[in-house]
């Protein structure tokens, strides 16, 4: 029975990170755009200019 | 790839929304500056993907001395912060114009942060609720399934950790019922908030009680999932309205417009439409609107008056001609005389039309409404009932009579209640989306399921509102891409539909437009000429030579382009679907009469009106109203606007105006007229479930309550009930998706 006592902790602790973790992210603005996060994954911003272009097949 | 290659393409690059263009607004006005720095939202439309952020964004970082610039693509936001002073604002809108986005200043006071807190402080209440449910319910689980082998000291302990969680999470998670609750008492009603409050905190105070006493039974775990499944509910619908709020914010942006105002020594200023006084002169460009009802003073130009008229067919005017705002100015620079200020004029009566007809429609009382202004009553005397039978009846003391009237309170909670109105809302808006319907709010699915007539507009709906090349067959591909050449530098929609036909190109690098006649230019080393047959030198027998216009290349032989607005494909198809469903049919145009005749008769409706203006096709809408006829108006002009905001239910076609879009209850995308019979039948089944729902919710209650009210409720069979309930509730409204799925 003693050992309710350091697991009781333990998974109030790892719900309370969880918790904390989500208002986190809510606070920090994570979830202000979720169409614009979804979106933005798939430009080449970090691709230099030059790069780009070269990549551009002509049909 | 060269520089000096002209970007054909505008607009959002996936095609999923047609580039806007020639409607930049100056946002002088609205920048925020401090410490030297210089700050301004603007509300883009048409960014619908990842090449639009990108189209934005590097068009906005181009701009010398651009600190930062993010566009929110949920919101349409645009956020810009620069240098103050190393370009002039009108540059940022002009640079999103000529990339085919319209932008309008967001005026940072107006409604859209405080909404979206409210959404915020719900997901916080629903996250702290979801924690505690999970842990309490980890705790009473074991104390349960512990039975007899627990030792009271263990189930103490589990009580106590339960305490303290429960107690701070519900009081935390509860705010935002306990205030509405506390609101609805204030002015003397009760509304579903009330039970649920009185139920969380009973249920609370009780087990504190209990827990103290050391009683086996509490209500911890109740009292939390109570609030976690009724947040659920509450943030769904809180996500339907705010994207209804986000369509409405396009008619508020819409006034925030600015305008160059022409000063005694020739000087321009900037300034926001509600700050013109009658006599002010203005100067409007190519491509602004009337921001106020005014007279031209100077110049000639065709204009757009589809506000008045909805028709878009340009008219031409000229000095002494009197304009009502929101005329859209097509081809040349006017300088106007305001003759009233905003408030008196047209936008301003249609904007308050608009806002009468969202009032009437506030009034209508929601099924989930209906439902808790029954249910309140009923479970409060439940509750008093039981607490006084077994007080005086059976005598069983003050705990016992508490302990049961709170269960009936705890049971009954409207938990599936709750949950049974957004969660087919929400199923169903999702499947609507998927076939391209934008539903803005959700009590728009109810007011849809019980029309009896659909209103149609006939320009821009019933047809394609945009003139198409008629005679393409006797064009040559020379004379076409000749005077594409000459067209692609206006925006004239005859010009428009010219270069649709042609495709890609490039502009004629002489051409020049003159108001009321046409464009000139040289074509291979040749004069060439577009535009009205006198201007041009032909003979024309059309009576209405608004829908034609003359190439003359050269000395060859004027070729005549002849142009017609065509119905869409399956309007024929779509209205006798309607009818399928029992709905009657009707269109009213503010067109003439011959041009609607004709659309009536090939469509086969019986009952039609033309030559309407935007007062008397309400007027028509409130005589079917007072016959007990329940109508969904479907339209897309500006001067749509007030009937579809006072029309039962809406919709509006995804390439109206926006004020239109804003004022329905659905936007459909696409060329086809389908959504609508789809929409309806939706909405039906959507009604169908709701109300099984609360039938369902109903039948439970009249089962759990003599159980609760003899005391045969423990809190193991209290969270079995309530969960259970609220899972057959979601089950039943995911059927509508799964029905659409199997068809598809």
């Amino acid at each position: 029975m003693t050992a309710i006592l350091f697991l009781l902790p333990i998974a109030l602790l790892l719900g309370g990170a969880g918790l904390g973790a989500f208002l986190w992210a809510l606070k920090s603005g994570q979830f202000d755009d979720p169409d614009g996060a979804a979106a933005r994954i798939l430009l080449d911003d970090d691709l230099e200019e030059s790069d780009e272009e070269e990549e551009d097949p002509t049909p | 790839m060269t520089a000096a290659v002209v970007e054909t393409e505008i607009g959002c690059p996936s095609g999923l929304e047609p580039p806007a263009h020639g409607v930049s607004i100056d946002p002088a006005p609205f920048v925020r500056r401090s410490n030297g720095l210089a700050r301004l939202d603007l509300a883009v439309f048409g960014a619908k993907c990842a090449g639009c952020i990108r189209k934005i964004e590097s068009a906005m970082n181009a701009l010398p001395e651009m600190q930062s610039a993010r566009l929110n693509l949920s919101t349409g936001r645009l956020s810009l912060v620069w240098k103050d002073g190393a370009f002039a604002p009108k540059e940022i809108a002009e640079r999103l114009d000529a990339i085919g986005y319209r932008a309008a200043p967001f005026d940072p006071e107006k409604v859209e942060q405080e909404s979206d807190r409210e959404g915020r402080r719900l997901l916080r209440s629903l996250a702290v609720a979801g924690f505690a449910t999970a842990n309490v319910m980890l705790l009473s689980v074991s104390v349960w399934a512990g039975g007899g082998e627990m030792g009271p000291a263990t189930r103490e302990l589990m009580h106590w950790v339960s305490a303290m969680i429960a107690v701070p999470a519900a009081l935390y998670a509860g705010r935002p019922f306990f205030s509405s609750a506390l609101r609805a008492l204030k002015s003397g009603h009760a509304n579903m908030d009330v039970p649920i409050s009185l139920a969380v905190l009973l249920a609370l105070s009780l087990s504190l009680f209990e827990f103290f006493k050391g009683g086996p039974h509490t209500y911890f775990d109740a009292a939390v999932m109570l609030l976690f499944f009724l947040l659920i509910g509450r943030y769904l619908d809180h996500r339907l309205r705010l994207r209804a709020r986000a369509a409405a914010r396009d008619l508020l942006a819409l006034q925030a417009a600015t305008t160059s105002r022409l000063n005694e020594d020739g000087t321009l200023t900037s300034v926001a439409a509600r700050d013109i006084v009658p006599g002010d002169r203005l100067l409007l460009a190519p491509g602004d609107r009337a921001p106020v009802d005014c007279v031209i003073e100077e110049g000639s130009s065709n204009l757009d008056m589809s506000l008045v008229s909805g028709e878009s067919a340009p008219v031409h005017a000229q000095e002494g001609t009197s304009l009502y705002s929101g005329v859209l100015n097509l081809t040349a620079k006017l300088t106007v005389r305001a003759t009233k200020n905003v408030d008196a004029s047209l936008v301003a009566d249609l904007t308050r039309l608009i806002e009468a007809g969202e009032q009437s429609k506030s009034r209508y009382i929601r099924l989930a409404d209906k439902a808790a202004s029954l249910y309140v009553p009923v479970v409060h005397s439940l509750a008093l009932a039981t607490f006084l039978g077994w007080m005086f009846l059976a005598e069983a003391g003050l705990r016992v009579s508490v302990m049961n009237a709170v269960a009936v309170l705890i049971i009954t909670c409207p938990c599936a209640l709750g949950l049974a109105a957004p969660a087919v809302q929400v199923v169903a808006t999702g499947r609507l989306f998927r076939s391209g319907v934008l539903v803005k709010s959700g009590d728009a699915l109810e007011r849809l399921a019980e029309i009896d007539a659909v209103v149609f507009d006939k320009t821009g709906t019933l047809t394609y509102g945009k003139p198409r090349l008629a005679n393409r067959a006797e064009i040559s591909d020379e004379a076409l891409h000749a005077a594409a050449a000459l067209a692609r530098i206006s925006r004239h929609p005859l010009a428009r539909a010219i270069v649709a036909e042609a495709g890609p190109g490039k502009p004629a690098p002489d051409a020049v437009e003159t108001a009321g006649a046409g464009i000139e230019g040289t074509i291979d080393g040749a004069p060439a000429r577009l535009g009205r047959a006198a201007w041009v030198g032909a003979e024309t027998a059309a009576e209405d030579d608004a829908q034609e216009t003359w190439l003359r290349l050269g000395d060859a032989p004027p070729v005549r382009f002849r142009f017609e607005d065509r119905l869409r494909e399956d309007a024929r198809e779509s209205i006798a679907d309607l009818e399928k469903l029992g709905l009657e049919v009707e269109m009213l145009s503010g067109d003439r009469q011959p041009a609607a005749a004709s659309i009536a008769q090939r469509l086969g409706l019986k009952t039609w009106r033309a030559g309407l203006k935007p007062q008397q096709k309400i007027e028509r809408l409130d005589a079917l109203k007072e016959k007990g006829v329940k109508v969904a108006m479907v339209g897309d002009g500006l001067n749509d606007a007030p009937s579809l905001a006072s029309a039962h239910a809406s919709f509006s076609p995804g390439s109206a105006a926006d004020a239109s879009q804003a004022a329905a209850d659905y936007v459909y995308q696409g060329d086809n007229l389908a959504p609508i019979a789809e929409t309806v039948m939706v909405a039906r089944a959507a009604r169908r479930r709701m109300l099984e729902n609360f039938g369902f919710a109903a039948f439970y209650n009249v089962c759990a309550v003599p159980l609760a009210a003899l005391g045969h409720v423990t809190p193991l069979i209290a969270a079995i009930a309530m969960s259970g309930s609220s899972i057959i509730v979601t089950l039943n409204a995911l059927r509508l998706s799964m029905g659409a799925r199997r068809k598809s």
